[in-house]
């Protein structure tokens, strides 16, 4: 076996051997590189309630109220298995919107409901010109009639 | 059929000329492909439904994140080809790479952050997606600097070897991240199977932006390379220069 060939094998047994390593430390730390957990997950008492955490999902239609004060939204993140109400007092994103997703930081009170202090918006992978959303948003309109 | 003698090219000397050559084959129609994509992007194509003309950033960033990491994983194939078969050229190309991957990490960073807080809401969030793309521009940073701080040549790319391969396993771990755990970033509109997810005239936009990005890094790469050979082998190159 010629050096150089041995230095080969060398550099890729220490790359295999590195990925298995980093692949059981990531395994260890699933619970801390999740960004947020889902409505399921808070319902299955798999999310850290004692303290702050994130949640996510899709805002759930027609739920989204606005207070008299006009900064206090409530709405329902769901998962469409779960739903967790939310209580959020400020300035939403843009791209808040029913029916699209939604990341929430915050604590979850005695009564269930979650109180966040963050809302983020989540972007779906999906770019399309608005004609083409239009659509898809009436032929949506025409299903709920028809299952209706 | 005459063929090409490819170890005449694995001598710095002789790569030296053959380098200058090839350089403006690749940096015009770079230029030309990234007025055309620029063109596409802000002409042609349209707004979309959701975000208007906040996603245009996406021609940018998209092409800006993929070159970062896939520039990486080609440092890293050079620095071991270069490490194990003592390959000189292979160990320059690889420093040649790190500064043009970084700037492309850098760049693709800033421009997700422009486009995070009109869309997301936030500058900044600490998701894996984001933060294992920090991590990319630190080894980055990390390759450089060792290289720079070792005076020795031929010790330096060994200890930029080292440090190029082990930071290789980040790579999967950026493209994935987006699947193996709940992240801000949304997934992979572009996959390898399956269409994407994405009207035609965007997607046309995005990768002749790739393409341009692509030759530009090439030629630029190219271009440093000269000057490492210059630096590495003064003499040598010089008699090559005088002889052409």
């Amino acid at each position: 076996m010629k050096r150089r060939h041995k230095r080969m094998g060398f550099i890729i047994s220490g790359l295999a051997g590195l990925a298995i390593a980093t692949g059981l430390a990531l395994n260890a730390f699933q619970d801390n590189l999740v960004f947020f957990f889902s409505p399921s997950q808070v319902a299955a008492k798999e999310a850290p309630t004692g303290r702050t955490f994130r949640i996510g999902g899709l805002v759930q239609e027609g739920t989204v109220k606005r207070d008299t004060d006009g900064l206090t939204v409530r709405f329902t993140v769901t998962d469409t298995a779960q739903g967790i109400p939310v209580i959020y007092k400020g300035i939403l994103p843009d791209l808040f919107k029913e029916g699209k997703g939604c990341v929430a930081q915050g604590k979850v009170g005695a009564n269930g409901v979650f109180y966040a202090d963050q809302v983020l918006a989540k972007h779906d992978e999906n770019y399309m010109p608005p004609e083409a959303g239009q659509a898809i948003d009436n032929a949506k309109a025409a299903k709920t009639v028809v299952d209706n | 059929m005459a063929r090409i003698n490819w170890y005449k090219y694995a001598s710095p000397t002789n790569f030296y000329p053959f380098a200058e050559k090839m350089i403006p084959w690749f940096a015009f129609p770079a230029a030309v492909l990234f007025i055309v994509g620029l063109y596409v992007g802000f002409f042609v194509a349209p707004s979309d439904f959701q975000q208007g003309d906040a996603y245009r950033i996406i021609f940018i960033h998209v092409p800006a994140a993929w070159m970062g990491m896939l520039l990486y994983v080609l440092m890293a194939i050079y620095a071991a080809i270069g490490w194990a078969f003592n390959a000189r050229l292979s160990s320059m190309m690889a420093s040649a790479i790190s500064i043009t991957g970084a700037m492309f990490t850098f760049l693709s960073l800033v421009t997700g952050s422009l486009w995070g807080k009109p869309t997301w809401g936030t500058w900044w969030v600490w998701d894996a997606r984001l933060t294992s793309t920090l991590i990319l521009l630190f080894l980055y940073i990390g390759f450089i600097s060792l290289q720079a701080s070792i005076d020795d040549p031929r010790r330096a790319d060994r200890a930029g070897a080292v440090l190029a391969i082990v930071g290789v396993i980040n790579v999967p771990i950026i493209y994935f991240s987006v699947q193996w755990w709940n992240t801000l970033h949304q997934g992979a509109t572009i996959r390898l199977l399956g269409k994407p997810t994405m009207a035609p005239p965007m997607l046309a936009a995005m990768l002749i932006m790739l393409a341009a990005c692509w030759l530009y890094s090439i030629a630029v790469v190219l271009v440093r390379l000269r000057y490492i050979i210059i630096e590495r082998e003064q003499n040598a190159a010089r008699a090559a220069e005088v002889s052409v």
